[in-house]
């Protein structure tokens, strides 16, 4: 059994002026392991090595990385679905800082998610119990709150990367969405008023990368045209 | 919202409806034109002149030139806005892409009603 | 020493998970200068790995539910241990905060009627066991930990508590007078080092499942609060006590939740029976955690495990059908293809007990006050230190936790401690200000880290130490081989003193992390070892060959492990609670 090439994305801003890729050989004994299992083994070899991990069953957003050149998590991406001629290539998130190794500065990425106001906003005074919502309305909200906000749709999205200081990037706008969607929101026409702007929501030009790489299975694209549709309709 | 933009409507909406409607346009008018060089194969100045000197043709041609210049507008806004960081360099770029419409939709205002 | 920054918070909360967030909301919304420390994002904390729900007497699905009989059900499953007064208090106080949650925002599933959806769950009855099976578990989803963690943190956001992210708390800071006053934790994204002063000190540092080599937790669990208080000498509570949950998947560890049995699914061994109708006639596969381990493990021992080694069960779920899996048990269709390759749809999950929660920790009151023992053995508070969620023992779990009461847990004994903490605050704290020595003192491990210079490494050290828990103090445990696990770690624990750090980097090096967290490991380890083999009888999770019966004379205690003499005491249990009878200790069967 020949061993796993692993390329890995390397930078220590202490020690490199610049980065590098490494050449890993991991023993994977045959096993179809996931990335994240591989990167042990790896840190095994280099102490130094650095990523971000928690969960590792993808539901915890640490590990998102660019994996032979698509966005994914680590922790859920077994080899037979990524490793292609026996090598592993794998990179930070594209379009955000790099810290070191595969960890990237995310301040960009939560700056977008804080801005959407991300928490449900009702002036009404609350019940002694909880606000009732139909199963229907709650359907809603499915597709949309399971976001682990792992930033791999928007480090895969052009917009993003172009101005992404501007740009809220899918992640932040399907959680924009999540609230806009929610029955128990009451601040509908303020969070549209924010948006409306052209880049906020509008600079999506719907190349659909967020919905090819999203390890949850979401969907931002679409959750950004219901926000199209609402603001046309809020405005005409 | 952000806030720091030069785009003539200042709504990513209006932008947006102005870039979809100017399209329609724009379909429509290319869709008549092919359509009338189809159905006219020995087309001659005089057919070609007669179309463009009736007050409709006259219309719906400027519709089509004024979407033009809007479509073009907002399109290369965005790119610039995109690719375009240094501000001066940006902004130097949209001057002349403003002026080069601009000169465009007038040129073709004469064309239309000029002698 | 003299050029350390410092920095000064009324409160500092150490964790940013459910019961982290939890308090700091309290405390924001009050105004007092607050910060939460988390070594990662808090919403990569553990809390978000949760899946079933919040159980809660919210009267949704049964509008006569009553919190006494979830009182009842949780004193009773936690085998008598459980703070009758703590317990009152978490079910009592719990609808408020489960509603607070709901309008917070937190996306439930829900009834026709638009009332929050309940399902059932293991250790559930209605009237005092006496009415059958309740169903009184809050869910969103199976993702109810994720909806739960993500909300306390947006709503964090919206009242602007002040976020210390990626930041690692490596010690207790205590004063002459042996009160907390903060803590000494290092950025790890430059790695500086900094003196965190505060008044409160709140330990919402979670669990430490990762001493086990087989865990559901994340890789994050490693016990840095249990860790932080021990080597600062104080003791903790009930650390023998590790539950092990009943569906890890076989192989990966993962967790399916018990939710797919309150959905209706079922364990069947390799001749396809049923067989916890055998072991709990009455609850069946939805008897308490504990019980349905054991039972697990008993069939595995006898032979009747599935697979060609015999080494797990399945859970069969296939007769739900599509749409109630994809609509109450998305997360498990999804987890269950990727991990166990299995489609629960058509094949049943191979499952095996897998080590999921610590019920012990570092003991506290209702107020989350940490609690020592003075020289008589009465109860003391320990000045500055607070600990709620996982890592603390109020103790409403005992010696066994019933599922769905670990969200309660964090979300009503966070709230409590930032109740307290405000109070107190408002009052007035002042203590004595750390000395430099004081703070020298809790600099001593990150500075033996980094100065060493050659000796064994973290990840061998970690393997070792796992290996041992697992070999030692697993789901059945008796003396000889409990002997030999504390003999092992006491060597470990010197080659451990001995480590080496081979990066000395500061940006974000996550190898010294990991060698901080490894003494933490050692501790837990080491107070889990010492607990199990004193405890000399069989009580909830604690199952031991040689004393196979529980003995309510000598053991009807919380046990106190003293880290100064590695010593284990015993605490008395709370039967006093305020408006209702207790419980007597009574056979607890399913």
């Amino acid at each position: 059994m020949s061993k796993l090439q692993v390329s890995l994305y390397r930078y220590n801003p202490e020690t490199d002026s610049a980065p590098f890729m490494q050449e890993f050989q991991i023993d994977t004994q045959g096993r179809d392991l996931m990335v994240l299992d591989v990167l042990h083994l790896a840190k095994e070899q280099d102490n130094g090595l650095a990523y971000r991990r928690s969960c590792r069953e993808g539901v915890c957003g640490s590990d998102g990385m660019n994996m032979n050149g698509k966005n994914g998590l680590a922790c859920i991406t077994p080899l037979s679905e990524v490793v292609k001629g026996n090598k592993l290539t794998l990179r930070p998130l594209p379009g955000l800082p790099v810290i070191r190794d595969l960890v990237v500065d995310m301040g960009l990425f939560y700056k977008q998610y804080e801005r959407i106001q991300p928490y449900l906003q009702n002036d009404e005074p609350a019940p002694a119990i909880e606000r009732l919502q139909s199963p229907e309305e709650r359907d809603k909200l499915d597709g949309l709150y399971e976001c682990i906000l792992c930033a791999c749709c928007s480090t895969a999205c052009p917009s993003f990367w172009w101005n992404p200081d501007k740009f809220v990037g899918p992640a932040g706008l399907l959680q924009a969405y999540r609230f806009l969607a929610d029955s128990r929101d009451g601040a509908t026409s303020e969070r549209l008023a924010e948006l409306e702007d052209p880049f906020s929501v509008f600079r999506c030009r719907g190349i659909m990368n967020c919905v090819a790489v999203c390890p949850k299975g979401l969907n931002p694209t679409r959750a950004i045209g219901k926000i199209r549709e609402m603001l046309l309709a809020d405005a005409t | 919202m952000v806030t720091n933009i030069t785009n003539l409507g200042r709504s990513g909406l209006s932008d947006w409806l102005l870039q979809r409607v100017s399209a329609v346009i724009l379909a429509l008018y290319s869709l008549f034109i092919v359509g009338f060089l189809l159905f006219n194969p020995g087309l001659d100045y005089a057919a070609w002149s007669g179309l463009f000197a009736q007050t409709w043709m006259r219309i719906f041609s400027l519709l089509a030139f004024i979407s033009l210049a809007a479509h073009a507008w907002v399109g290369l806004w965005t790119v610039t806005t995109d690719y375009l960081k240094p501000t001066g360099i940006r902004i130097g770029t949209q001057l002349i892409i403003i002026l080069a419409i601009f000169v465009f939709l007038v040129w073709g205002i004469t064309v239309l009603w000029g002698a | 020493m003299s050029n350390m920054r410092s920095l000064s918070f009324d409160a500092i909360i150490i964790g940013g998970g459910g019961a982290g967030l939890r308090a700091a909301l309290e405390l924001a919304k009050s105004g007092k200068q607050t910060a939460v420390l988390s070594k990662v994002f808090p919403t990569r904390s553990h809390t978000v790995s949760a899946q079933g729900g919040i159980t809660c007497a919210i009267a949704s699905a049964d509008p006569n539910d009553d919190w006494r009989w979830h009182m009842y059900d949780t004193v009773k499953g936690g085998d008598y241990i459980a703070d009758q007064d703590a317990s009152e208090y978490m079910c009592s106080e719990g609808p408020k905060a489960v509603f607070e949650l709901e309008h917070m925002g937190l996306p439930f599933s829900r009834f026709d009627n638009g009332r929050i959806y309940q399902r059932p769950f293991g250790g559930q009855s209605k009237d005092f066991g006496k009415g059958g099976q309740a169903a009184r578990t809050c869910a969103a989803a199976d993702r109810t930990g994720h909806a739960l963690l993500h909300t306390l943190y947006q709503n964090n956001l919206k009242n602007n508590t002040t976020f210390l992210n990626e930041w690692y708390a490596v010690d207790l800071v205590k004063n002459a007078n042996g009160d907390v006053v903060g803590c000494i934790a290092m950025d790890i994204e430059t790695g500086e080092v900094v003196h965190v002063k505060s008044k409160a000190t709140v330990m919402a540092t979670g669990g430490a499942g990762r001493i086990f080599a087989s865990t559901t937790n994340a890789l994050i669990n490693t016990g840095d609060g249990i860790g932080m208080a021990l080597r600062a000498g104080f003791p903790m509570q009930d650390m023998e006590m590790w539950q092990f949950h009943p569906t890890g998947i076989y192989g990966a560890g993962t967790l399916v939740t018990e939710g797919c049995r309150g959905e209706g699914g079922y364990l069947v061994n390799k001749d396809g029976e049923r067989f916890m109708e055998r072991y709990a006639p009455n609850a069946k596969d939805l008897a308490g955690r504990d019980v349905v381990a054991r039972s697990m493990v008993m069939e595995i021992l006898e032979g009747r495990g599935c697979g060609e080694k015999g080494d797990h069960v399945f859970l069969k779920l296939d007769h739900l059908g599509e749409e109630v899996l994809g609509k109450r048990l998305p997360g498990i269709v999804e987890l269950s293809k990727t991990f166990a390759h299995a489609d629960p749809a058509k094949e049943p999950i191979p499952v095996v007990p897998t080590c999921h929660y610590m019920m012990g920790g570092i003991p506290t009151n209702v107020h989350g006050q940490a609690i020592m023992q003075d020289a008589d053995g009465n109860d003391q508070i320990v000045n500055g230190l607070f600990a709620c969620g996982e890592a603390a023992c109020v103790s409403v779990h005992g010696a066994n936790r019933l599922g769905g009461n670990s969200l309660l847990d964090l979300v009503v004994f966070g709230r409590a401690a930032g109740m307290f903490i405000e109070g107190a605050l408002n009052e007035g704290i002042e203590y004595l200000e750390a000395s430099e020595s004081d703070v020298e003192s809790a600099m001593k491990r990150i500075t033996r880290w980094n100065e060493s210079e050659g000796g064994e490494t973290v990840p061998d050290l970690k393997r070792e130490l796992q290996d041992i828990m697992q070999t030692s103090f697993g789901v059945f445990r008796e003396e000889k081989n409990m002997v030999e696990g504390v003999k092992r770690l006491e060597e470990l624990r010197a080659r451990i003193d001995n480590a080496y750090l081979p990066d000395k980097s500061s940006t974000f090096n996550t190898a010294r992390v990991e060698a901080l967290e490894l003494d933490n490991l050692m501790e837990v380890a080491e107070a889990t070892a010492i607990a199990a083999l004193e405890r000399k009888e069989s009580r909830g999770a604690h199952s031991r060959y040689d004393y196979p019966d529980r003995d309510d004379v000598n053991w009807l205690k919380h046990s106190l492990y003293f880290p100064a003499d590695k010593r284990l005491g015993k605490r008395d249990v709370n039967f006093a609670p305020k408006t209702v009878e207790m419980f007597e200790p009574k056979v607890r069967t399913y």
